[in-house]
């Protein structure tokens, strides 16, 4: 009795599984296949700078070229020259990876993070000229993504020297610029003010140009 | 501005409330077929009309999960052979098991990194239909236990699986997907089928240019409340949630539906007031957790945050420490798990309050429906708890809670905890459970215990530190995935079909009246003293000794 019951059971469910994997056939086909591509058609169409990565010209120009790029608007590079502003800390592979976004994941009481914020706070008091202790958090400490495009404009505030000084340029030139790229908190409420690093300096190197061929 | 953020939140939630709510009612009580859906209907050859017994239903909704984790592990198993691949390999055997129960139970847990392992078609036909059907399948769960409470005197009919899963898809996710998704095109996330290719950035490093469908998915895995992200980074990727504008629309999305099934629940039943005060419970839970998590992480408490001057480690310049918070506090009172920073690098505090957010259950306000049939469950506890005091036979909604209901109902309470105890024990005594801990001491025990709340409740969220990339975790996660969701789950519709058989009964002066105010805190009162005297033991020794060191 017992055995003719589970077989039965079988039977039932292998039916419903039958009509479950016509149903999913469906769903893959409407879902999986025509929203996405949809949704790409409308995107390359709509807005096609934002669909394919807010891809960036050296000059500045926004483009949807991956071979005219030297980045994205939205992807952090690790710059480390002194006349440009730097961004937050990588944790993404060996920093700003593309290919393994990351943060730390270290815990509020890891003592090997906390060794490296004061090793980072220490460099950049160096590296900038200015007390530790006006050094801002996120000067120190490794995005979520790895890839944060974005600083404070605390942190950005504290670079203007170095950059003015590296490139011949006033600092009031220069704070002039990272005004011109720093957003304020969307619709006035969300999120907080945030400087772009990438903008910023592609925006000093046109700036240069722009000196250069006056 | 945390707080003007938060009620930005509340204005666009509230605006939608009743019309949303009301248009799934709709959704799941008429009778009349879309023409596409009759099509639909014919072409997969199945009856939209049979009402269903619960074991029929059961029987559906099993073998149409049955089949998910197959066809989604054989895609996974066979990448490499299907096209825009991108060059990925096809997945192990133990990790494509994982990231198909993963997927096929809503839980959308990540051992692997999206940009270096899963390709675009992997991506959108395999995992992003998951997002869409395995929200549906939570949907019909809950429409079927509300048509248990609904309906009166049947033999057990709950309705057609077939039908709530189709138009669940098609009437509901599938339109607001498209609004969704075309608004995070809009506000820079990016849609396109390009591969990864290099590019030299400004100083002459290499940098790979990523692309990929990915606001389509962005949209689903936000609002069916799964948070697989196609980056390792998730939401906090600046591909996923660009700017603090599309951070409070990823929110908005993954908050929507489960805050307005209650509604749903309240017309469905007949007495909008009932839905009121299940409404009441989620709202007041999610408040005290976002605002505990808020001021840990603005507080920021511990070493690391004192050292730094603020808890920004893992966090994105754009969203801030609020925007964090909120976020976390959203993703893991639903059944989210996506993350827009890195919880294990929160605040011993903050941790804690998202951690504690999953082992609540889900059901503040959970899930896709997921989150509305727990939260029964628990209104269904707290008359039983209020008939014991005056010494009566509880009722709930004009059904009487008899000793057969409550079996099933204590059953569900107690098979989460469970798992989620079970798993964790094991894995912190046998070594291939030890070797995936990174931190040592406390710290490491909240890793674990997170990832086995994260699984057995099927939300997805990481404390990242844990390795769980290795067999080890890869079987047990699943099997903790596959078991917190559908044992829950048949016991919801054994449930639904006992209700929907039994008679209704009036309601007399000596009933509990479950909605006002007194039920809304009965009810949140038996969800925290379920959760407190489940799980203190474990988490004084996680994260309450870490916040306390």
């Amino acid at each position: 009795m017992a055995t003719t019951t589970v077989a039965s059971d079988l039977a039932t469910l292998t039916r419903h599984s039958m009509a479950g994997l016509r149903m999913l056939l469906a769903f893959t086909l409407v879902t999986g296949l025509a929203y996405p591509l949809a949704m790409t058609a409308v995107g390359q169409v709509a807005f096609p700078w934002q669909a394919n990565g807010s891809l960036v010209q050296a000059d500045g120009a926004r483009t949807t070229s991956r071979s005219d790029a030297v980045g994205s608007a939205l992807i952090a590079q690790g710059f480390t020259g002194e006349e440009y502003f730097h961004p937050r800390p990588s944790a993404a592979g060996d920093g700003y990876d593309t290919l393994a976004s990351a943060g730390s994941n270290l815990g509020p009481l890891n003592p090997d993070l906390v060794a490296t914020i004061e090793e980072r706070k220490a460099a950049v008091a160096e590296e900038e000229g200015v007390d530790p202790a006006d050094v801002p958090a996120d000067a120190v400490t490794a995005s979520g993504s790895g890839l944060d495009p974005q600083i404070s404009p605390e942190y950005a505030a504290i670079q203007v020297a170095r950059v003015a000084k590296a490139r011949g340029l006033s600092d009031a030139d220069v704070e002039a610029l990272v005004a011109e790229h720093t957003a304020g908190r969307d619709l006035g409420v969300l999120g907080e003010p945030r400087v772009n690093v990438l903008e910023l300096n592609l925006a000093l190197d046109a700036a240069d140009s722009g000196a250069a061929t006056e | 501005m945390a707080v003007a953020q938060i009620l930005v939140l509340v204005a666009a939630l509230a605006a939608v409330h009743a019309p949303l709510g009301a248009y799934m009612a709709r959704t799941f009580t008429s009778p009349k077929h879309l023409r596409v859906e009759r099509l639909w209907y014919r072409a997969v050859r199945v009856d939209p009309d049979a009402e269903q017994r619960w074991t029929t239903y059961l029987m559906s909704l099993l073998g149409f999960s049955l089949v998910s984790v197959l066809f989604l592990y054989g895609m996974l198993r066979l990448q490499a052979y299907l096209p825009l691949s991108l060059g990925f390999t096809g997945f192990d055997p133990a990790g494509a098991w994982n990231t198909a129960v993963s997927f096929t139970t809503n839980t959308n847990w990540q051992w692997y990194s999206g940009e270096a392992a899963a390709g675009h078609l992997v991506q959108m036909a395999g995992l992003a239909v998951q997002n869409f059907v395995s929200a549906a399948v939570g949907l019909a769960v809950a429409i079927a236990l509300v048509r248990g409470f609904a309906r009166s005197g049947t033999d057990a009919r709950i309705g057609n699986f077939w039908s709530d899963l189709t138009r669940g898809v098609i009437r509901i996710l599938l339109p607001l997907s498209v609004v969704a998704a075309i608004v995070l095109i809009a506000g820079g996330v990016i849609q396109n089928l390009d591969p990864h290719t290099a590019l030299t950035t400004v100083e002459g490093a290499t940098q790979h240019a990523l692309g990929g469908p990915i606001a389509s998915q962005e949209a689903i895995k936000e609002l069916g409340t799964n948070g697989g992200g196609p980056f390792n980074a998730n939401s906090a990727h600046p591909f996923e949630n660009p700017t603090p504008f599309t951070n409070i629309v990823e929110i908005f999305l993954l908050l929507l539906i489960p805050f307005t099934l209650p509604r749903t629940f309240g017309i469905m039943v007949g007495d909008k007031r009932q839905g009121w005060a299940i409404l009441g419970v989620m709202a007041g839970l999610f408040a005290v957790s976002v605002a505990l998590a808020t001021w840990a992480e603005l507080a920021g408490p511990g070493a690391a945050p004192q050292a730094a001057g603020a808890a920004m480690e893992g966090k994105e310049t754009r969203f801030g420490l609020a925007g964090s918070a909120l976020f976390a506090a959203a993703t893991t009172a639903t059944s989210t798990g996506a993350v827009n920073s890195m919880h294990d690098s929160f605040t011993a505090p903050g941790g804690g309050v998202v951690l504690f957010n999953m082992l609540l259950g889900e059901v503040s306000p959970g899930g896709v429906g997921a989150g509305l049939y727990g939260m029964l469950v628990l209104a269904v506890v707290a008359v039983f708890i209020a008939g014991l005091m005056v010494g009566r036979t509880p009722e709930y909604l004009g059904k009487k809670i008899g000793r057969q209901e409550m079996t099933l109902v204590a059953l569900y309470v107690l098979t989460v905890p469970a798992l989620i105890l079970v798993g964790t024990s094991i894995a912190v005594v046998v070594e291939p459970g030890l070797v995936g801990i990174q931190e040592s001491g406390p710290h490491g025990l909240s890793e674990v215990l997170y990832a086995y709340a994260s699984a057995a409740n099927n939300n997805g969220s990481a404390f990242g530190g844990l390795t769980t990339g290795t067999p080890f975790y890869e079987v047990t996660q699943g099997l903790a995935m596959l078991a917190g969701r559908f044992i829950p789950i048949a016991l919801v519709l054994a449930l639904a079909g006992r209700l929907a058989s039994q008679k209704s009964v009036p309601a007399t002066v000596g009933t509990l009246p479950t909605h006002q105010p007194l039920f809304v805190g009965l009810v949140g009162a038996v969800a925290l003293v379920v959760v407190g005297l489940t799980f203190i033991p474990v988490l004084s020794l996680g994260p309450i000794v870490e916040s306390l060191s």
